[in-house]
């Protein structure tokens, strides 16, 4: 029988035809993603990273809401001029917290991987209210409301709650903590005690957008910002060891 | 009276979930979309009673339904003018951003910035323009191939009235900031569940038609339409696995993170170019174009071949978004290896639609649908070799995260998506509103000419944008140092910003001779001018096959 005659029997019947092509489309998907859930490298854990505080999870969350993703990516390729550029290549660990992952596709302006620490407070917010006034030939948008914007979260343990379903490993301190946490790590004047010993020594605690009495949607961006790709040591010697033996590479 | 009820009914609650929302909102976003969805609710409460033919129904056993004797025509009718409609908003958006990045002063923040508007823009071009067209051409060529009406009319309608309302909830939600953060999946939680009720429904009235039909076989365009329902409804799925933060809240989190949500989504991602717009469109070639033409598909078996192998090697080729990231490498060579094998089955659909014209080669000349099919097929060509060779690592080392990419994507959906759909409401148009032709076959050449000048000024600019980039970004001097800061490679753009925001303002201007085309054509008028060729139609026989011959009367 012909290719042609036994097409025939599929051709004649929506079922096995329906059958049949979801069978052709689901096998690639099956075999490139599956792996990734237990292999080594993009589930293993490294040295310093830790799940956002509530005030980098809310600038995160304003990170997405305003699109920064379609014209600044968060994915450092190996190659001598990209590191030279934006520092060290990123880790599959490095974006282990993020739901969703921001690793972009196009560079309308730099990457953002490791743009933590980089400038300063001050520099982010001159920016982010006109870019042009530090970058003439930028083309970025202005985003000026957000230093006017009180940072309105209605609940941020809930937040936190449902990053904890798809597997950050918030512990319920942390949760009960959400909306004080996020409030006190802007504010120099607070007690901060609490909120280092539950995300560690490392958290940037300060005003981060100028205006101390106020916390504003600026606040939380700049403190997303800058600690983006702080967390891990990447130039640790145990790290690139541990690049050499894992499985999966 | 039951089904008006029932419906009535369903609405009702709807209606009442909605005004709950609205009140229980988290946040202001929620509040407006639970608000829009109230209002939909309310017309179609107020449609389905008021429109409810009452007196029929008390004499259903006595009287014959709707004319079985004619396709079911009316969704097809509202999605052309939906087409029509979106695809100017599309193309609208798309010009507005292309000036905001050569002008950012035409930013107004916060609701029209850049990273609000750009969502808005594929968004409409691909969901809305393109598919409006893939339901209402599937609906039109699913009847007609299977000589049957659509199975469920009432379900059809919902699917039509359910995806503008998709729509409406994503693009408003754009404006206000409502995304997932997930590039061609930004909708957040409610609106993809909504959507998975509508694409549902959509799968059941195409099976349904399919399986009432009156032919034996099933064309080959069906084959790619259930590919396409079938896949997108598995990618939309697993990709928009979420956890929302509350129930009566707009954000929601993904299940996935990083490296998994990175392939999951661009495993999503590159098959909705796959499926949605590559199997669903090359649906609506193997109809239009033979008819058109009038010439029989070329090669069956061809058709058979690169079907199964389309579908089988789209789906691996996702990785290739992710060439040199934190991706493990071997996923990312198998995804360039499928990507680069993709390129014979592609051009498999291009071999048999331009081959159809074999013996009408003339028809390129004469008629301008003809015409506008032929160039979408060649840029289908192009996009579907241009893939390939940039999904190769050393190529994609250069061109990615680079203007390159943008120039790839709009050639393929400028051009091949574009042109196509614009031929097949051509098509259409006359023939849903029972006009003797279009009201103008020479502005249907008009718009032909300004899309492709507009194409050639939006490819060009972006490939030399996106090769400029990419060589400034890795240049290094005498010295062992990066010659140039990042600041000066967007300056250096800027002159290819403006003529690709030039491509873009004529490809719309064609599109605006289009509303206008269609618009008099729906209105019955008929342009003087010299004829050009069009395919000749008989509406007569344009029924479906369970309907009696229309009795002709004998000539005295």
């Amino acid at each position: 029988m012909s290719m042609t005659e036994k097409h025939k029997k599929l051709e004649k019947n929506v079922t096995l035809l329906a059958v049949a092509a979801f069978a052709a489309v689901t096998v690639g998907g099956l075999v490139e993603i599956a792996p990734l859930f237990w292999i080594d490298n993009t589930i293993e854990k490294v040295d310093g990273m830790r799940p956002y505080t509530p005030l980098e999870q809310a600038g995160r969350d304003i990170y997405v809401r305003e699109g920064c993703y379609v014209c600044h990516s968060q994915m450092i390729r190996p190659f001598r001029d990209e590191v030279e550029r934006y520092g060290h290549y990123s880790l599959a660990a490095e974006s282990m917290y993020d739901h969703p992952f921001q690793w972009g596709s196009k560079r309308t302006g730099p990457d953002l991987a490791r743009v933590g620490g980089r400038y300063s407070d001050e520099w982010h917010v001159q920016h982010l209210e006109n870019p042009q006034s530090v970058v003439p030939e930028s083309v970025m948008p202005q985003y000026g409301f957000l230093a006017e914007s009180p940072l309105k979260v209605q609940d941020m343990a809930a937040n936190l709650t449902a990053l904890s379903r798809v597997g950050v490993p918030y512990t319920d301190a942390q949760i009960a903590h959400a909306d004080a946490d996020m409030k006190v790590q802007a504010n120099p004047d607070a007690d901060t005690g609490g909120l280092t010993e539950r995300y560690g020594e490392q958290v940037n605690l300060r005003d981060f957008d100028g205006k101390p009495a106020k916390l504003t949607e600026m606040d939380a961006l700049v403190a997303y910002l800058q600690v983006l790709g702080t967390m891990v040591d990447v130039n640790a010697a145990a790290a690139q060891e541990d690049l050499a033996t894992e499985k999966g590479r | 009276m039951e089904t008006v009820l029932t419906r009535a009914g369903i609405w009702l609650v709807i209606l009442i979930l909605a005004i709950a929302g609205m009140a229980l909102a988290a946040d202001g976003p929620f509040a407006v979309h639970m608000g829009i969805v109230g209002i939909a609710a309310l017309i179609a409460l107020w449609a389905t009673v008021t429109r409810a033919d009452y007196s029929a129904q008390a004499n259903a056993i006595l009287r014959a339904p709707a004319d079985q004797s004619r396709y079911d025509d009316d969704p097809i009718r509202w999605g052309v003018i939906a087409t029509v409609f979106w695809g100017m908003a599309g193309f609208a958006a798309g010009l507005l951003i292309a000036l905001q990045l050569a002008w950012p002063i035409l930013n107004l923040e916060p609701w029209a910035n850049f990273g609000r508007l750009r969502p808005l823009h594929t968004s409409a071009v691909i969901f809305a323009f393109g598919g409006n067209a893939l339901i209402a051409s599937s609906f039109y060529i699913v009847q007609r191939t299977c000589r049957a009406r659509l199975a469920f009319p009432a379900l059809a309608r919902f699917v039509f009235w359910g995806y503008q309302l998709f729509i409406v909830l994503a693009a408003t939600g754009y404006l206000m900031g409502v995304t997932q953060g997930k590039e061609y999946a930004e909708p957040e939680w409610y609106t993809d569940w909504w959507l998975t009720v509508v694409w549902v429904s959509y799968l059941i009235v195409f099976v349904g038609t399919i399986v009432k039909r009156s032919e034996p076989h099933i064309y080959v365009a069906n084959w790619f339409f259930l590919a396409f329902i079938l896949t997108v409804a598995m990618l939309h799925v697993v990709n928009n696995l979420d956890m929302p933060v509350s129930i009566t809240g707009s954000r929601s989190y993904p299940l996935f993170a990083g490296v998994q949500g990175a392939l999951v989504q661009w495993w999503y991602g590159h098959n909705a170019v796959g499926f949605f717009l590559t199997a669903g469109f090359l649906a609506m070639m193997y109809y239009f174009v033979p008819k058109q033409a009038e010439r029989p598909i070329y090669s069956y078996r061809l058709s058979i071949i690169h079907f199964w192998s389309l579908i089988f090697l789209y789906i691996w080729a996702g990785p290739h978004h992710l060439h040199y990231t934190a991706l493990p490498d071997w996923a990312q060579t198998l995804g360039m290896v499928f990507s680069v094998m993709l390129w014979m089955p592609s051009w498999g659909g291009m071999i048999n639609g331009l081959m159809t014209l074999n013996g009408a080669w003339d028809k390129v000349r004469t008629d301008p649908i003809i015409r506008m099919m032929v160039m979408s097929l060649a840029f289908y060509g192009m996009s579907t070799f241009e893939g390939p060779m940039m999904s190769i690592k050393s190529v994609n080392s250069l061109s990615h995260y680079t203007d390159w990419t943008i120039g790839h994507v709009h050639s393929g959906a400028l051009g091949w998506n574009g042109m196509i759909t614009f031929a097949a409401i051509y098509f259409l148009t006359p023939r849903l509103w029972n006009r003797e032709r279009l009201y103008s076959l020479r502005m249907v050449n008009w718009h032909f000419w300004l899309a492709t000048a507009g194409i050639v000024f939006y490819a060009a600019s972006m490939w030399v944008s996106g090769v400029t980039q990419g060589l400034m970004w890795r240049q290094y001097g005498a010295d062992g140092y990066l010659v140039n800061s990042f600041a000066e490679t967007v300056a250096a753009l800027h002159p290819m910003f403006i003529l690709r925001a030039f491509g873009g303002l004529l490809y719309l201007a064609g599109a605006v001779i289009m509303v206008v085309n269609v618009w008099a054509t729906i209105a019955g008028r008929l342009r003087t001018e010299k004829p050009m060729h069009d395919a000749a139609y008989d509406a007569q026989a344009d029924r479906p096959a369970i309907a009696p011959r229309p009795v002709l009367a004998p000539a005295n």
